[in-house]
Formats: C-alpha cells, sequence, structure tokens
C-alpha cells in the first residue's frame, strides 16, 4: 500500500515539475508580457496543484492535508488576481504608447 | 523518496532562476512586477517539498507566510510600478 | 555529489547572481524588484539551514514589508531621479568596491575558518526549557533569557514610528499618512481586499501562537497582520487613522509598555528585572506576546504608509 502511495507521489510531483518546466518555456519563448503572464500564472500554479496533490498522499494527518489544501486554494485566489491587476497595467502601458 | 523530492526541489529552484532570468531581463517595468509572482508559486512548492517530507517540519508555515506576503508585494508592485502611475487617470488621489 | 548538494549550489548561486544583478541594474525599481526577490530567495536558504523562525522573519520583513518600503521611496524618488545630474566620482566608488571587497573576504574567512564545534549556547538554552515550558527556544531565548534585548527593540520601533511622523509637514501635524486610495466597488484589487484580509488575520495569529513549541512568534505573525491591513489601505476600503487618536497611541505603546510592567513586577515580586516565577511564566509570555503582536502590526503598518500627508479633516 505504502508503496503505491510513493508511486502516485513521485508520478504527480513529476507531472507539477513538468508543468512548472512549460511555465518556464513559455516565459522564456513568448513574445510579449501578456502571453508570458499567461504562461507563468497557469502553467505554474498547475505546476503547483500537482504537487500538492503527491504531497497530500504523504500526509500523516488530516491537520497536515488541510494545512497544504488551504496554501494551494490562497496560492490560486492570489496568482488569479495579481495576474489579472499586471494584465491591467500591461494593457493600459500599450494603449499610452 | 527523500531524495527524489530534494531533486524534485532542485529542478523547480532552476526553473525558478530561469524565469527570473526572463522576467528581469523583459523589455519593460510590467516584466519586472512577475516577479513575485513567479518566486511566490515556485517557492511555495520548493517550501511545501521540503516541508512535507520531514527535512525542515516548520516549511509549511512558511510557505503559508509566502503565500501571503508574495500576493502583499505583487500588489504593491502594480501599484507603485511607472507604468501603472503614467496610466492612472486619478492624479492626485493616488497612492505613492 | 549529493543530489542535496546540487540543489545547495543551485540556489546559492541564483541567490549570488541575483544579488548582484540588482545592484548593477539602472533603475531603482528594477533594483528593488530584485531586492524582494532576494529576499524571498534567502528566506529559502534559511529554511535549508534549519532556520525556520530567522526564515519567517526574512520573508516577512524583507520579502514584504520592507521592499514595499522601498517601492514606495523609490516612487518618492522617481522625479528625482530622472533630473539627478551628479554621479559619484570615480574615487568614491573604487573605494566603495574595495571596502566591500575586503568585508565580504573578511566575512567568508570568518565562516570559512570556523573552528569544528563552535562555541554554542544552544545545548544550555535547550536544558533550561522546563523555566518556561515553552518547546521553541528561539521563543525562550527571545523573551526569557533575552526579554530586556527583545522590549529594548520594540521601544527602538516605536522611536523609528516617531522620527517618521516627525516629518510631517506642519499643516498635516496629527493628520492621516499617505493619501487616500480610491476604490471602484467592481475593482478586482477590492475582491482581494476584502477576501485575503480575514485569511491572513488567521494565519497571523496562527504563526503568533504556534510560536511557542514550533517556529514562529509574535513578529512574524504581526508583520503579516500589518500586510493585511495595509492591502485594505492599498485597496480604498479602510483609510489610515489620523495618528493623534489616543487610541492608535496606546496601541503602539502597549507592547513595550506592558513589557516593562511585567518586568518591574518582576524587580519587586521576584528575583531581578523581567524575571518570571516558572508557574506564572508561559501566561506571563503569552499575554506580553499578545500585546507586543497589536503593537508590531500597528507600528510597522504605520512605518509603511508614512509620514502624516493630510489634516486631520479630511
Amino acid at each position: 500500500m505504502s508503496l503505491v502511495r510513493d508511486i502516485m507521489t513521485i508520478a504527480a510531483v513529476s507531472a507539477g515539475a513538468l508543468f512548472f518546466l512549460a511555465g518556464t518555456v513559455g516565459l522564456l519563448r513568448f513574445p510579449d508580457t501578456l502571453t508570458r503572464l499567461h504562461a507563468l500564472t497557469k502553467a505554474d500554479n498547475l505546476g503547483l496543484g500537482l504537487v500538492v496533490l503527491g504531497l497530500l498522499l504523504q500526509a500523516g494527518n488530516l491537520r497536515d492535508g488541510l494545512k497544504l489544501i488551504g496554501i494551494w486554494l490562497l496560492a490560486l485566489l492570489a496568482g488569479a488576481t495579481v495576474s489579472q491587476l499586471i494584465a491591467r497595467t500591461a494593457r493600459q502601458g500599450e494603449a499610452a504608447k | 523518496m527523500t531524495d527524489f523530492l530534494t531533486a524534485a526541489v532542485g529542478f523547480i529552484l532552476a526553473m525558478l532562476a530561469l524565469g527570473l532570468v526572463s522576467i528581469l531581463r523583459g523589455p519593460g517595468e510590467t516584466d519586472r512586477m512577475m516577479a513575485a509572482q513567479l518566486i511566490g508559486t515556485a517557492g511555495i512548492a520548493a517550501l511545501l517539498l521540503l516541508g512535507t517530507v520531514g527535512l525542515v517540519p516548520g516549511a509549511v508555515d512558511v510557505a503559508l507566510t509566502f503565500a501571503l506576503l508574495a500576493t502583499f508585494a505583487s500588489i504593491a508592485f502594480v501599484k507603485k510600478g511607472r507604468s501603472s502611475l503614467q496610466a492612472d487617470e486619478s492624479g492626485s488621489t493616488e497612492d505613492k | 555529489m549529493s543530489i542535496a548538494t546540487v540543489f545547495e549550489i543551485v540556489l546559492a548561486a541564483v541567490v549570488l547572481i541575483l544579488g548582484i544583478w540588482t545592484i548593477a541594474v539602472r533603475e531603482t525599481y528594477s533594483a528593488t524588484v530584485g531586492f524582494i526577490a532576494y529576499g524571498l530567495l534567502v528566506a529559502l536558504i534559511w529554511v535549508r539551514l534549519d532556520a525556520v523562525d530567522v526564515a519567517l522573519t526574512e520573508a516577512a520583513i524583507s520579502g514584504g514589508l520592507g521592499g514595499v518600503l522601498l517601492l514606495g521611496a523609490a516612487a518618492r524618488l522617481q522625479d528625482a531621479e530622472l533630473t539627478a545630474t551628479e554621479a559619484p566620482s570615480k574615487v568614491t566608488r573604487v573605494s566603495a568596491a574595495l571596502l566591500s571587497s575586503l568585508t565580504a573576504a573578511a566575512l567568508a574567512s570568518a565562516v570559512l575558518f570556523l573552528p569544528d564545534s563552535p562555541p554554542t549556547l544552544a545545548p544550555t538554552v535547550a536544558g533550561h526549557a522546563w523555566a518556561t515550558s515553552l518547546a521553541n527556544p528561539v521563543t525562550n531565548v527571545l523573551m526569557a533569557f533575552r526579554a530586556m534585548d527583545t522590549m529594548l527593540e520594540k521601544v527602538v520601533l516605536l522611536l523609528a514610528i516617531i522620527g517618521v511622523w516627525s516629518l510631517a509637514p506642519d499643516d498635516a501635524w496629527g493628520g492621516r499618512p499617505g493619501l487616500r486610495h480610491q476604490a471602484d466597488p467592481n475593482d478586482i484589487l477590492v475582491f482581494l481586499a476584502r477576501l485575503l484580509p480575514p485569511v491572513g488575520i488567521v494565519a497571523g495569529i496562527y504563526i503568533f501562537w504556534t510560536g511557542a513549541n514550533h517556529p514562529g512568534g509574535a513578529f512574524q505573525g504581526g508583520a503579516i497582520l500589518a500586510s493585511m491591513w495595509l492591502l485594505t489601505v492599498m485597496a480604498g476600503l479602510t483609510d489610515t487613522p489620523p495618528v493623534s487618536r489616543r487610541w492608535l497611541r496606546f496601541v503602539l505603546i502597549a507592547g513595550p509598555g506592558l513589557f516593562l510592567i511585567v518586568g518591574l513586577g518582576g524587580l519587586w515580586f521576584g528575583a531581578a528585572f523581567l524575571a518570571y516565577p516558572p508557574a506564572l511564566a508561559k501566561p506571563l509570555i503569552l499575554g506580553i506576546e499578545v500585546a507586543m503582536i497589536l503593537t508590531i502590526a500597528a507600528t510597522l503598518g504605520l512605518l509603511l504608509t508614512g509620514a502624516p500627508e493630510r489634516s486631520e479633516g479630511q
């Protein structure tokens, strides 16, 4: 049973790391601010979600698991809102040019 | 498991470094605003990995602090960036 | 070379290069962003070194509040930057570089040539944890064994806020710090400022409360509370209070004041200034910390909003 758990953790964390890689590649290759912001927010947050999923399987008790999920939801909320704010600033900057 | 998770932390940190290079080189100020967002997300992932496997037990609390303060820093970046100050119509009542 | 070593090398390299970039870049705004990023990454280093209390403080202060303070300063200096015509002379620059390199070399050699078993008080501190029945050795040192230093630090914070207030122009004396931010009710920032502070307040109190037995403490908790209050101010949901209000000034002195009272109580009823009887140590310490967290949150928040700029009536 714990072997299955370990395999699933490894799989989830690897998938999460892959999405971090995808986000970074997008950050490096996309041409302008808005697309880069998109790559950063979407891919990195998904990567974080998968990492949290993998770590949930290793968490000892309910309290630790709830803490992990809470932090992930917080990061999600923050990421969604801040990316909108940055995008608005980028749009206004372009309009002013 | 510990070795794998440590490797995962190292990988995510390398991705963080590459992302930082791209952001900090980026042509405009708006690009720099993304830095706190990047470090927030990747940093939380790294800290949770370090914390859950038992390498450093208190790291999960640091991840919680990161989440809140990286958000706060990002909003401050947006509010106090030059491009945002120029683009604002409401002149004297906006922030400094 | 183990995986852990590779990871440490990557982390150290990133932090060093980021530090060099922060110094070398031209625009102040970019340098401030680099500084905040640097602060957050150094917090990761502290976690790696097993110093979680320091990591919390580094993330909260240099990554969050201190960085935002610099941002505000950079924004104010924006116009001055564009018109600056003076640059430091070559002699100044070379001697600054020389001095910095010498200091760095001295620090590096001190760290590299540490004796194999460095002198440490950690076992003594761990052995005396019975005196306060708190399990976190950092809290024990801060609040019991070196409580005098902590009390004086809070007085320093008080002096800092008085210093900042003294910069107020005459017509704004005793008024509200900072300018009023506009809040469009449908704005997404307002949405975040309504949703995040309750969570942040719970998190701040949690970090404070868990400091008794796990890494944490009043200072880090207070910094989180301050950042949540500043978020509502930046979104325009609340306004900064006028600095002449009595309740505000009372909150600012509550922390060091209570500390002082407990200290004098130790002098009169006990063995020495700031002595706690072991039976009452935990409730006394927690009581002082509650007052301290309010003071720290208020002081840090007010330090970031700056000197009063609007008179009380506005």
